[in-house]
């Protein structure tokens, strides 16, 4: 599409983009861009806290490993939740038919969080944390030192305020517009990772209590309501790629999501069977989280379902492929991962080893990271006036889908192959040795692990290049 | 799916579903939380095991350790380790720290004075004393 002929427009003043049918879905894209980077940033400390695995002090005293890991885990959860911001602020105007309420308030969120999450980095890296714990007003309610919730009490309270600002936005949008099921399926995903938040202030002195409220953040998150806004991302999606009935998909919709909660909530469970709780946890955490595979059993049968009685050729190939990955990683990593360390019996010995780190990896990524990346390769080419990416560029986003997804499944084995070493030497064995003689015998599937590390980045590399290849558009 | 089965069918399933559970779950969370004080009657949360809980936390403790599974997994779980170690141990690791030995992996130092190791000790007596079903299954965590 050469317009040699045509006197170029000011830079400033950007052709009206056809490709987006509302024009305040375009406040998507900053959130987009962000989460990218934030996700490089992610990337960056794994390698770190990787290699801090068998080189014990690299970079210490500088960035000790509880630091690096803090920024690893907290760049994921914020990251992705900038990509579920911006599939919300993408995905709502399109199913409600209607602008954005307001495309202003959106943009200032988008800075407000962006600077506060920055702020929160810099902290973690530049203060010791007791020293950032006080002057954030720790003292007046203790909230920090949990694991995903390191944040200090005046992030928490930022997070909330954007939350509440973003959810204003969106319900608001919502409520004068058309309600489809995938719009209010992302809406009560999105409403439920607010309310469920609110659990980050409840810090009981009673460390059981602690740890058993600590998981209604956690585990209501990823094993309840973020599977609410999973379904809904990629039902939208392969209602835009596939052109399947959207009856047909709502139906999967709603199915998909109710066995998410009817056995995701009891699931809980699986976490109360050592931490100072009654013994019957262990009989209904075993059997309800037993059952948690099958929702995301559901998400692969559906995506392959409806890919398989598309309607049309979408030229978007990436988008499709990032949606039945999410499905069967989903599956593979939330499912079939997690149900290994799920039973009692078999968590008595797996509980608090590399298994969990195993399954976090892959869950983690083939659930949220997957579904993310599935609505910005559908979402930004349109953002970017475009249906689709030229045929080079989506040659090397699928180039980069198969690196990073390979190289998650060679991180996921190697630590697992870590956790069967560690639960045989140190809770199997009659003669069971130390926590740090045992990591010794694992220093092999630690440097492995590091190497498929590598891996991801390269892949994360190529999937940022390709957002710059240009190349012939396919018509 | 047949036809008969219909998307309002399934809506009412997850609205019904979900529903009928997170009651169920509030129901075992008021029992469990009634039952918590008499299932761990040996656990002493005395005021410096209060405190040692604010130092634990403020830390970041749980950022390379497990506290009975739970937290990260670079360093020994501590939820026992009061039983395993000792508390003149813990606080002559705590002072001792870090090691500086080439490759290993390192521990921060603190600086916590003695009335802050004694709270963290008491933090750590105290989770010690948790009833945690027979977990660990032995004294290395």
């Amino acid at each position: 599409m050469s317009n040699a002929t045509v006197a170029p427009l000011p830079a400033s003043k950007a052709t009206v983009n056809d490709q987006i049918k509302y024009r305040s879905q375009a406040v998507a894209k900053p959130y987009f861009v962000a989460a990218i980077g934030l996700f490089i940033g992610q990337i960056l400390f794994g390698l770190i806290i990787g290699l801090q695995y068998f080189k014990g002090d690299f970079l210490f005293p500088a960035i000790p490993f509880g630091t690096a890991r803090m920024v690893h885990t907290n760049l994921l959860i914020v990251w992705l939740l900038f990509g579920f911001m911006g599939a919300g602020y993408f995905l709502i105007p399109e199913e409600c038919e209607r602008e954005l309420y307001s495309p202003k308030l959106a943009i200032i969120t988008f800075w407000v969080f962006l600077v506060a999450g920055a702020l929160t980095i810099v902290g973690y890296l530049g203060l010791p944390y007791n020293v950032l714990a006080h002057i954030t007003g720790n003292d007046l309610l203790p909230t920090m030192g949990r694991g995903y919730l390191e944040q200090p009490l005046i992030t928490k309270v930022g997070i909330v305020l954007v939350a509440l600002s973003f959810l204003f936005n969106l319900s608001m949008t919502l409520l004068s517009g058309r309600k489809t099921s995938i719009s209010i399926v992302m809406m009560l995903g999105l409403w439920g990772l607010a309310i469920f938040f609110l659990f980050s202030f409840v810090n009981p002195n009673n460390l059981v209590l602690d740890k058993y409220f600590w998981w209604w953040v956690v585990h209501l998150w990823v094993e309840g309501v973020w599977e609410l806004i999973m379904g809904a991302m990629l039902a939208f999606v392969l209602v835009k790629v596939t052109g399947v009935d959207r009856e047909i998909i709502e139906k999967w919709l709603y199915l998909i999501i109710a066995m998410t909660l009817i056995t995701g909530i009891i699931g809980t469970g699986h976490h109360y069977f050592w931490i100072g709780t009654p013994g019957y946890w262990q009989l209904l955490g075993s059997i309800f989280s037993a059952l948690e595979p099958v929702p995301f059993f559901m998400m692969t049968v559906f995506a392959f379902n409806m890919v398989k009685r598309r309607r049309r050729e979408h030229p978007n190939q990436a988008a499709t492929l990032w949606a039945l990955g999410t499905g069967v990683m989903s599956f593979l990593g939330a499912g079939v991962w997690g149900f290994l360390g799920t039973l009692s019996v078999v968590n008595y010995y797996t509980h608090g080893t590399q298994l969990t780190a195993a399954h976090g990896h892959m869950a983690f990524y083939g659930a949220y990271a997957m579904v993310v990346l599935t609505m910005i390769s559908y979402t930004m080419p349109l953002l970017r006036g475009r249906e689709a990416n030229s045929a080079a560029a989506q040659k090397l986003e699928k180039t980069a889908f198969w690196v990073m997804t390979l190289a998650i499944v060679g991180i996921t084995l190697s630590l697992t192959a870590a956790a069967v070493t560690q639960v045989s030497l140190q809770r199997l064995s009659a003669s069971p040795l130390s926590f740090m003689e045992t990591q010794q015998h694992i220093m092999p599937m630690y440097w492995a692990r590091f190497g498929f590390g590598l891996c991801f980045f390269t892949g994360l590399m190529m999937y940022v290049t390709s957002f710059f290849v240009t190349g012939k558009r396919e018509s | 799916m047949s036809a008969s089965f219909t998307k309002s069918t399934a809506r009412n399933i997850f609205y019904g579903g979900s529903v009928f559970f997170f009651l169920i779950f509030l129901g075992l969370t008021v029992d469990t939380t009634m039952a918590v004080p008499s299932h761990n009657a040996k656990a002493q949360l005395t005021d410096a095991a209060v405190r040692g809980k604010k130092i634990w936390e403020t830390r970041n403790c749980a950022g390379c350790h497990t506290l009975i599974g739970e937290g990260a997994f670079f360093a020994p779980e501590l939820g026992n380790v009061y039983v395993r170690r000792g508390p003149e141990f813990i606080k002559g690791w705590m002072k001792a720290m870090p090691t500086n030995v080439p490759g290993r992996r390192q521990m921060p130092q603190f600086n916590l004075n003695d009335a802050q190791l004694d709270d963290l000790v008491a933090f750590l007596k105290y989770s010690s004393q948790i009833n945690t079903n027979n977990w660990p299954p032995n004294i290395e965590g």
